[in-house]
């Protein structure tokens, strides 16, 4: 089998790949293992009782990637995967995830992942998921992740979810337990327009001394689309948190964000931080004084914040 | 190059329409430095505003360069010539130094922003890449202001209070390079300041008083005019608690 040109603009909007790419990688097209890739350090094995993989890094693995993209080309379909990742001890990688959906038909499309990570340790993930809608169906594009991840002593996750454009709801659930001197940064960058709805729950445990969390996110809602954001930090010992919410909000878009702090220590330090409103007016003059156009400043600004 | 005919501006107050910029006519000439002065809240910064179009009149016509501008919005005015340096220049989550000066430039390349930078003061290699947002000193924020206009390079431009925040030292340097532009490519140039030393330089000052021009002239004329001002308004302030009458020249 080979990627048409339909997966390949998919796999490059969510995986920025213009075809199979260097290292271990998954590609998962339209609800059935499509190809697969293991290195000597980076091995991916099918689940044997439910659709999905197990993904399992050596200890001590360093700068090697795995991509494990999917991809959904027609409409009708219900996907739900169970996705296991094993970041071994000391080890240094990214995982590059993200589901594109082209939906031409009349029925919905839909991707459920659910992920559970253990980053063992002293290792350090990055880890990136982007999600894109295209085509034009009636049919809705439907994505909802659930993530759960184990941050072990002295490891490092950071999270960076992205979705730009085209996906009509999601719902993305997030839930982390951070042990001793371990950190999480999460960044979320979300744009939303005509009636799109959005929905992000996090909840981030602090549960042993000197870990650290900082969840960020950048938002944009326009047209007649809904966004709630609920990212909450619960700290069980001394350790720090930190929440900041920006959104945009533009013509009849409604968002809500709530952070939420929760402190159980007495030396836990947790701080939050939400804003929403419209482009600043003197940054739309200013620009439109360098000789942009009311529109051009408009999308420079939105690219800027969602950067 | 630029003239401003009966141009007023109002805004709507509680009560009544409130006149800010009073029926002002004046002409600047190309290729001459001016400055416009006056007391806090007297209109600069309006006047400066009606000018690139980020104001609209409420009466009056603009003429650039023999051409009714007066309709023109802010990006077409900038096309034509216009810059405007902010007195308060806006923040931007997530936009780079870099890229605020590729986008006034119109030229993405690392090494034109670098030398916009440079002669601003700053070291390029710490300020490319950072944002311009609320993380940046005042005193910086107003140079990468100048320095926009600068890549920018309309013929003509307004820097509104240049000097405020800068550093003394910086802001010699910060002149020079204005003052440079305006002598060998002939950009005719106007500060909007307060201090003594930019008055004394300028070809032409202009004296607005409450939205009016009170009066045009070198720093020797304008000079006593100003003291004038400044001390009558403190006297009508003071006359009024005091309920003696003084009457302003
Ligand atoms: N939208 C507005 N509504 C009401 N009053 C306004 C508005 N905009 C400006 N003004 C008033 O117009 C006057 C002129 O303001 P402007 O900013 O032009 O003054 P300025 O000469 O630049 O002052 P400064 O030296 O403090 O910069 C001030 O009294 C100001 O309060
Ligand atoms: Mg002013």
């Amino acid at each position: 089998m080979k990627l048409n040109a339909v997966d390949k603009n998919l796999l490059e909007q969510v995986a920025d790949l213009h075809d199979t790419p260097q290292g271990a990688y998954n590609i998962r097209r339209d609800g059935e293992g499509f190809s697969r890739h293991s290195t000597e350090n980076i091995q991916i094995n099918v689940k044997e009782d439910k659709p999905g993989i197990d993904i399992i890094v050596k200890p001590g693995t360093k700068n090697e990637s795995v991509h494990i993209p999917v991809l959904l080309t027609q409409d009708g379909i219900n996907d739900l995967v169970y996705n296991t990742f094993e970041i071994g001890e000391g080890s240094d990688v990214q995982v590059v995830a993200g589901c594109g959906i082209h939906n031409d038909g009349s029925q919905e499309s839909r991707h459920d992942g659910i992920h559970t990570i253990y980053v063992r340790k002293g290792a350090r993930m990055r880890y990136v998921e982007k999600h894109y809608g295209e085509g034009e169906s009636v049919g809705g594009r439907v994505l909802n992740p659930k993530t759960i991840i184990e941050i072990e002593e002295g490891a490092t996750a950071e999270l960076e979810m992205v979705q730009i454009k085209g996906v009509d709801s999601t719902k993305r659930d997030t839930e982390a337990n951070l042990h001793k001197d371990a950190n999480l940064i999460i960044v979320e960058r979300l744009l939303t327009h005509g009636n799109q709805k959005a929905r992000s729950d996090i909840v981030v445990n602090l549960r042993e001394e000197n870990s650290f969390t900082q969840i960020t996110s950048r938002t944009v809602a326009q047209g007649d689309s809904e966004q709630i954001f609920y990212p909450r930090v619960i700290a069980y010992a001394k350790s720090r948190g930190y929440v900041e919410c920006d959104s945009i909000i533009m013509d009849r878009a409604i968002v809500q964000s709530v952070p939420e702090i929760t402190a159980h220590h007495a030396e836990a330090e947790l701080t939050h931080e939400a804003a929403i409103g419209k482009i600043a007016g003197a940054q739309l003059l200013k620009l439109m004084s360098l000789g942009l156009s009311e529109q051009e400043a408009i999308e420079k600004i939105l690219k800027g914040f969602l950067r | 190059m630029l003239e401003l005919k009966g141009l007023s501006y109002n805004v709507s107050g509680k009560e009544k329409d409130i006149e800010i910029i009073k029926d002002v006519d004046i002409s600047f000439d190309k290729g001459k430095l001016y400055a416009i002065t006056g007391p806090n809240g007297s209109g600069k910064t309006s006047l400066a505003q009606l000018i690139m179009g980020i104001y609209p009149a409420t009466k009056g016509r603009i003429l650039f360069k023999g051409e009714d501008i007066t309709d023109l919005d802010i990006s077409e005015r900038a096309k034509k010539g216009i810059g405007y340096a902010f007195q308060y220049p806006p923040r931007f989550k997530g936009l780079k130094v870099l890229d605020l000066l590729s986008l006034a430039s119109g030229i993405e390349e690392e090494t034109v922003a670098r030398g916009y930078l440079r002669q601003v003061g700053l070291c390029p290699e710490d300020y490319l890449d950072r944002d311009v947002d609320p993380g940046l000193s005042g005193g910086e924020m107003k140079r990468i202001e100048i320095a926009t206009l600068l890549a920018k390079n309309p013929e003509f431009v307004i820097y509104d209070e240049p000097d405020a925040g800068v550093d003394l030292w910086s802001f010699d340097l910060l002149l020079d390079v204005i003052r440079n532009k305006h002598k060998k490519e002939g950009i005719t140039t106007i500060l909007i300041s307060h201090q003594e030393r930019i008055l004394s330089l300028v070809d032409e000052i202009i004296l607005i008083v409450d939205g009016r021009i009170k009066d045009v002239g070198n720093k020797d004329k304008i000079w006593p005019v100003i003291k004038d001002v400044v001390g009558c308004q403190r006297d009508t302030l003071c006359s009024r608690r005091d309920k003696v009458e003084t009457k302003c020249r």
